[in-house]
C-alpha cells in the first residue's frame, strides 16, 4: 500500500541514546499521596474549576471543565479530596507559579460510574462533540485539545489519517514502548478516529530505529478490518513533527498558512489515538500517561504514571537521579526545557524526563561569532534562512524577523546543533517570537482602548445633545401646556415623590466610619455637583429662552 | 500648427478633469498624518502629554504645536517610532511629563468605596463599572493604567498595581552570556 517515502529538506540525526529506556517493559507506577493538577496542561482556554476544597473525588471525575472553543478539561487522576486550588509552581520555562487543584488521594482508587459508547452506531459530529469532557489532549507533547481535530469538516473532508509513532527526538522512548505493548488498542484507536473523520487512507508513521515497534504495529494492523498501512522513514530529526512527516509519508508540504487540514490531511500521536479508543470504548478519561525517564537516573525506562505525580516520585521509581545531576529537562534534549524543580508534576504533555549531568550535556562552548556559513539554512528542516533571522533577532529588528517567516520556525534547534560557531540560535528566535507576540498583544490593547475612548467621546456629546433636545421640547411643551388640568399635574408630582423617595431609600455604602476630613470632603463635592447641576439647568433654560 | 495645439490643449482639459474629478472622489477624510501618529501612541489616554487625550496630543504633534518626547508611558521606544516618522532626530524623554512607569492596572478597594461615581466619570475607556451610592469596580482587560480615577476618589480606595509576570505574559528572555576569566 505504501509505495514511496519522500524527502524533506534539513534535518540531523544526533546520537539517539534510546537503548537505556527500552530494556524493560512498561511499569505502572501507584499512588502518590498527593497529586497537583495544574489547569494549564494544554495549548488554549484554561479551563473551569468545577470543585471546591474539601470535596470527595472519584477517579475519572470533572474537576474543571472546558472553556471557550480551544480548551480541555480537567479530571481526577484517582480518588480522594481537593485539598486546595492555589498557585503552585508548574512545568513551564518560565518557572512561574500557576493556578493548580491538589488532590489528597485516599489510596482506593474508585472510579466514578463509566460507560462505553457505542461509537460505530453515533453520528460521528455528535461524538466529537463529547470528546470535550474526555481531557484528550495530544500527547506528543504539543497538547492541542483533540476534540477540535477530530470534528468532522464541512466542505474540505479529511482524506488521509497519519498516526505519527515516529518518535524522533533522542532519548524519548514512550511512544516506541506503548507500540510495543498496546498495538491493539492503538489500532482500534485509529479505527474510532477514521470513523470520525472518514478518511479513507491510514498510515502510520514509524522511524526505522524501532523495528520492534514497527513489527507490532505490522500485526495490529493486519488483524483490523479497515485498511491501515505501516510506513517504516529513515531516522532523521525531526521527522516527528507533524508536517515533516506528511511531507515524508505523502510528499505534500503543507503551506505555511494553511492547516494540514485544508490539504485533506490529519496527523495524531499514537498515545492519543489509544487515549481517544480508552474513552469511547471503556468511558475512561485521561488519567495516567507514560512517560520517559532517562538520562543521569539508575534505572531509566518508561513508566504509566498518573497525571500530577511529582517528578521526584517518577525518578524515585527510576533508581533516583544519580548524585552529579545537573538539572532536569522536560522533553527531549532537543527541544525540551530545563524544569524550574523536581517538585513539579506530570502533566498531560510530559512525554519525557531526562536527568541531566556534565558528562550527558557537557556546557556549550561560549559562542562566536556568526561566520555565514550557512551551515543552518542547509539543516533547516523548514527551509528557512536561520542566519538571517539570527542578526534580525539579535538586533531586536523584529519586523524584519516576521517578514523572514520567523513564526514557521518550529525551534527543532536544527540549526543550533550544527551551528560551527555555537550559537544558541533557537533561544534568539524565542525571545523574537515572544517580543512580537507581546507588541502584538499590546497594539490590540490600544486599539480597543482608541475604540472604547472614541465612543466614550461620541457618548458624552449624544448625551449632551439629547438634553438640550429635552430642554427645548419642555419649554414649548410648559408652553403650550400651560392650562393642564390638574390631575396630570397631580400624577406628575407623585411620581416625582416616589423617585425622591426611593432615592433617599438607597443608602450609600461604607460612610459609617469616615473620619470629619473625609466626610468634609464628601459634603464639598456634593455640593459642588449640586452646583453644577442648577448652572447646567440655567445654563440650558437661558439657551432655550 | 493648430492642430497640434487643439490637441495639447485639449490633453490638458482632459487630464485636468481627471485630476479634478479624483480630488473630489478620493478624498481623503481627516489628516492621515495624525492618525499615523495616533497608532505609535499607547492610547493610555492619560493626559501626562498636557493634552486630553492621545488623539489631540497626535495632533498637537502634527501641526507642529508639541514635541515627540511628551509621552511617559511610551516611553522610549515611542519617541523613536516617532521620530523615525517624522524624520527627526530622536530625543530623551521630557522629564516634566513624568518617567515611565511599569504597567498597573487600577483597583478599588470595594470595602472603602462609597458610590460616588466620581472615577466613572473620570475613566477615559469607561472601564469602571458601578452606579451612584453602589459599589465600583475596575474591568482590568479594560483598564489603560491612566490613574486618571486616582486623584477623583474622595476615600482614596484606588490604588494602582503593578501587572508583573504571569505564565500568560511571561517572555523568553534575550540571550545573555555570562563573561567567565580565563583559567
Amino acid at each position: 500500500m505504501i509505495s514511496k517515502i519522500f524527502k524533506f529538506n534539513g534535518g540531523v540525526h544526533p546520537p539517539e541514546n534510546k537503548l537505556e529506556s527500552t530494556g524493560r517493559p512498561i511499569q505502572r507506577l501507584g499512588i502518590p499521596g498527593e497529586l497537583v493538577l495544574p489547569l494549564r496542561q494544554h495549548i488554549g482556554n484554561l479551563p473551569k474549576i468545577r470543585v471546591q476544597p474539601g470535596d470527595q473525588v472519584l477517579k475519572g471525575q470533572l474537576l474543571a471543565e472546558a472553556e471557550g472553543s480551544i480548551s480541555a478539561a480537567v479530571h481526577a487522576p484517582t480518588s480522594g479530596m481537593i485539598v486546595s486550588i492555589e498557585d503552585k509552581l508548574i512545568p513551564h520555562p518560565s518557572g512561574l507559579p500557576d493556578m493548580c487543584i491538589t488532590l489528597k488521594t485516599d489510596g482506593e482508587d474508585r472510579w466514578i460510574p463509566h460507560e462505553p459508547v457505542d461509537w460505530r452506531q453515533r453520528n460521528p459530529a455528535e461524538l466529537a462533540a463529547s470528546l470535550r469532557d474526555s481531557g484528550i489532549v495530544g500527547l506528543g507533547g504539543a497538547a492541542f485539545p483533540t476534540q477540535i481535530k477530530l470534528r468532522p469538516s464541512g466542505g474540505s473532508g479529511v482524506k488521509t489519517l497519519i498516526i505519527n509513532g515516529a518518535e524522533c527526538e533522542p532519548y524519548i522512548t514512550c511512544d516506541d514502548m506503548l507500540m510495543r505493548e498496546r498495538a491493539d488498542e492503538i489500532v482500534k484507536g485509529i479505527e474510532i478516529a477514521q470513523h470520525l473523520l472518514k478518511a479513507d487512507n491510514c498510515i502510520v508513521g514509524i522511524e526505522d530505529n524501532k523495528p520492534e515497534a514497527e513489527k507490532a504495529m505490522r500485526v495490529a494492523c493486519a488483524g483490523s478490518a479497515s485498511k491501515i498501512g505501516v510506513a517504516v522513514v529513515p531516522t532523521l530529526y525531526p521527522s516527528g513533527d507533524a508536517r515533516r512527516l506528511t511531507a515524508l509519508l505523502t510528499g505534500i508540504e503543507v503551506p505555511s498558512s494553511k492547516r494540514s487540514t485544508d490539504v485533506g490531511i490529519q496527523v495524531f500521536n499514537v498515545a492519543t489515538m489509544l487515549a481517544v479508543y480508552r474513552y469511547l470504548e471503556h468511558g475512561e478519561t485521561v488519567t495516567s500517561r507514560i512517560v520517559t525517564v532517562t538520562g543521569n537516573v539508575g534505572a531509566p525506562g518508561n513508566f504509566e504514571v498518573l497525571l500530577g505525580s511529582s517528578i521526584e516520585f517518577l525518578l524515585a521509581a527510576a533508581g533516583g537521579a544519580l548524585p552529579d545531576t545537573n538539572g532536569l529537562i522536560m522533553g527531549g534534549p532537543m527541544m525540551g526545557f530545563s524544569l524550574p524543580s523536581s517538585k513539579t508534576p506530570i502533566i498531560k504533555a510530559t512525554n519525557c524526563i531526562i536527568a541531566g549531568a556534565p558528562k550527558l550535556f557537557p556546557e556549550p562552548p561560549p559562542a562566536m561569532p556568526c561566520i555565514r556559513c550557512a551551515r543552518c539554512a542547509d539543516a533547516c528542516p523548514v527551509n528557512l534562512q536561520p542566519q538571517e533571522l539570527y542578526w534580525y533577532a539579535r538586533g531586536r529588528n523584529l519586523e524584519k524577523a516576521r517578514e523572514y517567516q520567523l513564526f514557521d520556525c518550529i525551534e527543532c534547534g536544527c540549526c543550533s546543533y550544527v551551528c560551527p560557531s555555537d550559537i544558541p540560535l533557537v533561544q534568539y528566535y524565542r525571545f523574537a517570537k515572544s517580543e512580537i507576540i507581546a507588541q502584538d498583544k499590546a497594539k490590540e490593547a490600544a486599539s480597543l482602548a482608541r475604540e472604547r475612548n472614541d465612543f466614550r467621546l461620541a457618548r458624552i456629546e449624544r448625551e449632551k445633545q439629547e438634553r438640550a433636545q429635552k430642554h427645548a421640547q419642555k419649554a414649548a411643551g410648559a408652553k403650550a401646556e400651560a392650562g393642564a388640568d390638574d390631575a396630570k399635574k397631580a400624577a406628575i408630582e407623585a411620581a416625582m415623590a416616589r423617585a425622591q423617595a426611593q432615592k433617599a431609600e438607597v443608602t450609600p455604602q461604607n460612610t459609617e466610619n469616615l473620619d470629619l476630613a473625609v466626610q468634609a470632603k464628601i459634603a464639598d463635592i456634593d455640593a459642588r455637583r449640586a452646583q453644577t447641576e442648577a448652572k447646567a439647568e440655567n445654563k440650558e433654560e437661558q439657551q432655550e429662552n | 500648427m493648430l492642430a497640434a495645439l487643439l490637441v495639447m490643449a485639449g490633453l490638458a482639459f482632459a487630464l485636468g478633469a481627471v485630476l479634478g474629478y479624483s480630488a473630489l472622489k478620493f478624498k481623503v477624510e481627516g489628516d492621515p498624518l495624525v492618525d499615523r501618529i495616533d497608532a505609535i501612541l499607547p492610547q493610555t489616554q492619560c493626559g501626562q502629554c498636557g493634552y486630553p487625550g492621545c488623539k489631540p496630543y497626535a495632533q498637537a504633534i502634527a501641526s507642529g504645536e508639541a514635541d515627540i518626547n511628551q509621552c511617559p508611558p511610551g516611553g522610549e521606544p515611542g519617541v523613536k517610532a516617532l521620530a523615525d516618522l517624522l524624520g527627526v532626530e530622536p530625543k530623551p524623554l521630557n522629564a516634566e511629563h513624568g518617567a515611565p512607569k511599569p504597567k498597573s492596572v487600577a483597583v478599588i478597594d470595594e470595602n472603602v468605596c462609597i458610590g460616588c461615581t466620581l472615577c466613572i466619570q473620570a475613566c477615559p475607556v469607561d472601564a469602571i463599572l458601578g452606579s451612584a451610592k453602589h459599589m465600583h469596580t475596575v474591568i482590568a482587560s479594560e483598564c489603560t493604567g491612566c490613574e486618571l480615577c486616582v486623584a477623583p476618589c474622595p476615600v482614596d480606595c484606588i490604588s494602582m498595581q503593578p501587572i508583573g509576570e504571569h505564565v500568560d505574559n511571561w517572555k523568553w528572555r534575550y540571550p545573555v552570556f555570562e563573561i567567565k576569566q580565563a583559567a
